[in-house]
């Protein structure tokens, strides 16, 4: 069992175990993960609160798995849109070359040459505190990558003789893209989906500890370590080291996930994935 | 007949691989193109094909000029030619199995309905398999893969083949094999054959005439008997 299969199952495990808890506390656990005991604030972990209490008595355990299906809502949904709307600028710009090209590649620029929060900020700010003004915010700032890492992937396609043999054999423009080029780069672009889960959640907990983000009695990662920061600075660690946690175990599971995947594409192996 | 007038083309406009090259193809006829590695046969190949777009000259198809290149050249001037390259690995979708391949062509040209039916008839001839058929291209070995490459070339009928180095990369026999392929289609159809190739001996057996890349890797005339090398025995028409 080579290093690879081991880090893919490792992180494969820790992504079901998130995935489980997620989808199942919330149904096998009928608790209110809003409901306040302000006689238990900030009381340490113990084994009434394994997590312990933030500074208004809420179950920090039960907030953690709730935030993280907000987190995972917004990052999931988020980075298939962008990764559609990347895939279809670079689709575009590949293929039509000339004039379509130019004109989207400067708009990737122009948008990049802005900094990714800023840009972020400036998206979540024009509408009312939501989930979908953050889905929109990552959208717009993370469809750039995709479309650059397409549109480069369909430059090297392109020039193939296979490409020149269905020419050749009559198929048009049009199919060409469908039947022969875009099934080339649908695994890249897979891959920069998976990759821009843990940017998005990123990109969420960071607008929401500016306080930008989602409303602040939601239950979000980047909410519940914003408001951690008082308590933090009178020695109460626990209610932004779990958050924390929170944020970066699920994305460092994703980002090994994802590139246990990238060595499986090598074409070198790919004979093995049809195995 | 395929005539190729005052071709220069290259990948860069300063800087033409291929520079006023004129070339004739005659019904029925086997034309070899001899060189150099890197001299440019292969564009003038693309050129001849409708897939490259010269910077300058004319292609002339049965006295018609070719009216677009690439997807913009009209599907009935496109495919009259079947196109045959050097790298079979290159020149299949590594996607498809070798019987989707090989009707891809029928596919695209909306004749679905005789797909399977003509793959089954052509599929004998160029030494492939049920078995094979069915398998895709990196569950074949080079040979295997380049029967079926000419296999799709063939399966539109084509007025000429355009085989660019297709035995470059192959063993003696399926060489051998696949000539007899491409001889076995001319003869019962007619259709012209533009064969490049780096090797002297296979274009000598293979075509009625060879033409010579010029020395300088720039102006090669298929008018002017200095750059043109006939195989003993052929008649230049």
């Amino acid at each position: 069992m080579g290093s690879n299969t081991v880090r893919l199952r490792a992180s494969a495990c820790v992504l079901a175990t998130v995935l489980l808890a997620v989808l199942l506390v919330p149904l096998a656990v009928p608790l209110d993960e809003q409901a306040v005991d302000l006689a238990a604030k900030l009381h340490p972990p113990s084994w009434a609160h394994p997590f312990g209490t933030d500074e208004v008595g809420r179950d920090l355990l039960l907030r953690c798995v709730y935030g993280l299906r907000l987190s995972l809502l917004v990052g999931v949904v988020a980075a298939l849109t962008a990764t559609v709307l990347g895939t279809a600028a670079g689709v575009l710009a590949g293929v039509l070359g000339g004039w379509t090209d130019r004109a989207l590649m400067r708009l990737v620029d122009l948008f990049s040459s802005v900094p990714h929060l800023l840009l972020g900020i400036f998206v979540v700010a024009m509408f009312r505190p939501g989930i979908w003004p953050v889905i929109a915010s990552v959208v717009v700032t993370h469809w750039l990558s995709t479309a650059r890492i397409v549109r480069a992937e369909l430059l090297s396609l392109r020039t193939r003789p296979y490409v020149d043999a269905a020419v050749s054999g009559g198929a048009s423009r049009l199919r060409v893209t469908v039947r022969h080029l875009l099934p080339g780069v649908l695994p890249q672009a897979a891959l920069a989906a998976v990759l821009m889960i843990p940017h998005a959640i990123w990109h969420e907990s960071a607008l929401s500890f500016l306080g930008l983000g989602l409303p602040t009695h939601e239950a979000s990662l980047g909410n519940m370590v914003n408001g951690a920061r008082g308590s933090l600075l009178a020695g109460d660690w626990w209610p932004t080291l779990f958050p924390g946690l929170f944020i970066v175990v699920p994305t460092l599971a994703v980002a090994a996930l994802a590139g246990a995947w990238r060595e499986r594409l090598d074409p070198r192996r790919r004979s093995e994935l049809t195995l | 007949m395929l005539e190729l007038h005052g071709i220069t083309a290259g990948y860069d406009p300063r800087k033409p691989v291929v520079r006023d090259v004129s070339l004739t193809v005659h019904d029925g006829e086997a034309v070899g193109l001899l060189g150099p590695s890197g001299c440019g046969k292969s564009t003038l190949a693309r050129v001849a094909a409708l897939l490259h777009r010269p910077t300058a000259g004319t292609v002339v198809i049965d006295g018609e000029p070719a009216r677009g290149w690439r997807h913009r050249a009209p599907r009935d001037q496109r495919t009259a030619f079947g196109v045959v390259f050097q790298q079979p690995r290159q020149s299949a979708d590594p996607r498809l199995r070798l019987r989707d391949l090989i009707a891809e062509p029928l596919r695209a040209t909306g004749r679905r309905a005789e797909a399977t039916e003509r793959v089954r008839a052509l599929a004998p001839g160029v030494g492939l398999s049920e078995e094979l058929l069915a398998r895709r291209p990196h569950e074949v070995s080079d040979g295997q893969l380049q029967r079926a490459c000419l296999a799709r070339a063939l399966v539109l009928r084509p007025r000429w083949l355009i085989c660019d180095e297709m035995t470059a990369m192959l063993d003696a026999s399926t060489t051998a094999a696949l000539v007899g392929v491409v001889e076995t289609y001319r003869r019962e159809s007619g259709a012209g054959l533009l064969a490049v190739s780096h090797d002297p001996v296979l274009l000598e057996r293979w075509c009625d005439r060879t033409v010579r890349w010029g020395d300088r890797g720039a102006a090669l005339n298929d008018a002017a008997p200095a750059e043109t090398a006939t195989s003993p025995g052929s008649t230049a028409p």
